[in-house]
């Protein structure tokens, strides 16, 4: 039988029946089998721009989707969700990630960092953003979040980068609009602001 | 709520065992409806594209005795879990086998190789696009090939080895292991076994539905590099349509032992040319005995293409593989 068949029919069965239980243990139940024990618990805390929330995560549920349905950070942009244009870049333990291709489950016990988390207390720009700003990097701006994000992973791991580093360190981050050079100038000045 | 498209992830389940007998019990309990998960970065296509349906994931990424390099008696053990970029920063591995970082260093983009693991590089499916798509082409248990037809877009597609498929090896880093002479460690509930990076991969000719010899239940866990190929002299070249993201149209991996100027011993793989790296022998031969230079590359490097059978698109990929194997061997 086509697995992908019977998967569907039992979906399709949980929706007409307004069941409450999740279509895994359905897709087991269909399948003669006990779920093994030990799968990932909903109910988890993770580690957001320094706070501690608690949230309830699927367990297919990318990094990207929480954050931006159940947080409400909405500074991490979905371009592509495919890991192929770098919007979505958020910092793992202080090292870039696309948050589409990450499941929050395998993140839980790290430190998130979203765009919205680089603002100092009191107000003040990080000196990428506030570089980006004095160069005018981005154009449209709906690549800026991955950018910045992917600079200052950049910088943290090496605070002084030659230009070809910083191409290299941006390298993962498609910009529509084509605003590389000026992306490129951003960073080097944040270096020299740090 | 997060709103249905095809770019959301279908409902799965989700294992995160923390040591190698619940990973190794799980992945055999599950079999085929286990998927196991390393960075994830060629498998969430998969699922969001509904195009597979495993019914749980194993994530293997929590287990350490899974990931890491360590210096051995007969030369150095990768975790076959560690990631790409930690790969391409080790000390040792950048010492003696640079040839395995260089390879590792265009994977894809930095953020996707910070969490892509060799054991993923390596057991990554085929990236022909009908299969993706999926369509229900040979490789996905149908009965025609999309990409061999008289329309079919097959620029990226084999020049060897062909048999009713005719996908390539998508992996950047499996032809450095088949030159660095690399063992695989599997593992699985019954024991572990050990197998040549070279028998690792196989052709449609021995099994249409899989790249590698991996059957479910079975980890890959660890990489051995032996001490005969460590500070050999290296070349790795990967032509793309981009410098990111983008897979290897043609990609050479040369490892050459050379004394006074002399060739001594030398293994070479081209990959996204066959299904599986493709080991260059011939060459190999050819080369043992002469000069590492520019006139021992003109007089080799056609060796390499002969046999080759390409498509209506991929003709260009024939001078392309000649021409990194001249500069793989006049270095
Ligand atoms: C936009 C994009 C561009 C890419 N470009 C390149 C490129 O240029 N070059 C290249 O080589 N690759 C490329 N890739 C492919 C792939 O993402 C990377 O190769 C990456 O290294 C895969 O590793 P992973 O750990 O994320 O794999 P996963 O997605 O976790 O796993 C890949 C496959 O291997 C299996 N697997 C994982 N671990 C094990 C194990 N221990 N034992 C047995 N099976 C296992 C999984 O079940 C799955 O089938 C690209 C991917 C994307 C999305
Ligand atoms: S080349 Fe292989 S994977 Fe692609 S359509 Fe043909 S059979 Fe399928
Ligand atoms: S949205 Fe994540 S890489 Fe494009
Ligand atoms: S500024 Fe428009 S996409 Fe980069």
């Amino acid at each position: 039988m086509n697995p992908k068949l019977t998967r569907r029919r039992f979906i399709k069965g949980v929706i007409a029946s307004g069941v409450a239980v999740s279509s895994t243990s359905l897709w087991y139940s269909a399948r003669g089998q006990s779920r093994p024990p030990g799968a990932v618990e909903r109910m988890i805390r993770i580690n957001v721009n320094g706070q501690t929330r608690t949230v309830d995560v699927a367990p297919n549920e990318t990094l990207a989707s929480t954050l931006r349905y159940k947080l409400s950070l909405t500074g991490t942009k979905l371009g592509c969700n495919r890991g192929e244009c770098g919007a979505c870049t958020v910092l793992i333990d202080d090292v870039p990630n696309y948050a589409c291709s990450i499941l929050t489950h395998s993140v839980k016990d790290q430190r998130i960092e979203t765009v919205e988390g680089l603002e100092s207390p009191n107000g003040d720009l990080h000196p990428v953003q506030q570089a980006f700003i004095e160069e005018l990097s981005p154009q449209c701006g709906y690549c800026t979040p991955g950018q910045i994000m992917s600079a200052v992973g950049l910088l943290r791991a090496n605070p002084n980068p030659t230009r070809d580093d910083v191409r290299h360190g941006l390298s993962g981050n498609i910009c529509r609009c084509g605003a590389y050079e000026s992306y490129i100038r951003g960073v080097l000045r944040a270096a020299e602001i740090g | 709520m997060v709103a249905t498209t095809h770019d959301v992830m279908p409902d799965i389940e989700l294992y995160q065992p923390t040591d190698e007998a619940n990973a190794l019990s799980l992945a055999s309990t599950l079999g085929e409806d286990g998927w196991l998960l390393a960075g994830g970065q060629d498998t969430y296509g998969w699922l969001k594209d509904r195009n597979k349906s495993p019914a749980a994931m194993i994530e293997l990424t929590k287990i350490d005795a899974w990931k890491g390099v360590r210096e051995t008696a007969n030369g150095i053990e990768i975790g076959a879990l560690t990631t790409l970029t930690e790969i391409i920063n080790d000390p040792l591995i950048k010492s003696r086998y640079g040839l395995l970082s260089m390879a590792a260093s265009r994977v894809a983009s930095p953020q996707i190789r910070n969490v892509g693991t060799l054991a993923g590089n390596l057991a990554q499916d085929a990236r022909c696009w009908y299969y993706r798509r999926g369509l229900d082409c040979y490789r996905a248990g149908g009965n025609l090939c999309y990409a061999d037809a008289p329309e079919s877009l097959n620029r990226e597609h084999a020049l060897f080895g062909q048999s009713r498929c005719v996908a390539v090896s998508p992996s950047d880093t499996a032809p450095a292991l088949v030159a660095l002479d690399a063992t695989l460690v599997i593992s699985s509930e019954r024991g572990q076994r050990r197998v040549a990076a070279e028998d690792f991969f196989v052709g449609p000719a021995v099994d249409i539905e899989h790249m590698t010899i991996l059957r479910p239940g079975e980890i890959l866990t660890s990489v051995l590099l032996p001490n005969s190929w460590a500070n050999a002299e290296f070349y790795f070249e990967k032509v793309a349509d981009r410098n990111v993201w983008d897979f290897a149209l043609v990609s050479v991996a040369a490892a050459m032992k050379v004394s006074d100027g002399t060739i001594q011993d030398a293994r070479l793989a081209c990959g996204a040319v066959e299904a599986k790296p493709r080991r260059l022998t011939a060459v190999e031969s050819a080369l043992r005995g002469k000069p590492r230079n520019e006139a021992t590359a003109n007089q080799v490097a056609s060796i390499a293409t002969q046999g080759a059978r390409p498509l209506n698109y991929n003709h260009f990929k024939v001078p392309l593989m000649e021409n990194l194997v001249k500069r793989a061997i006049r270095g």
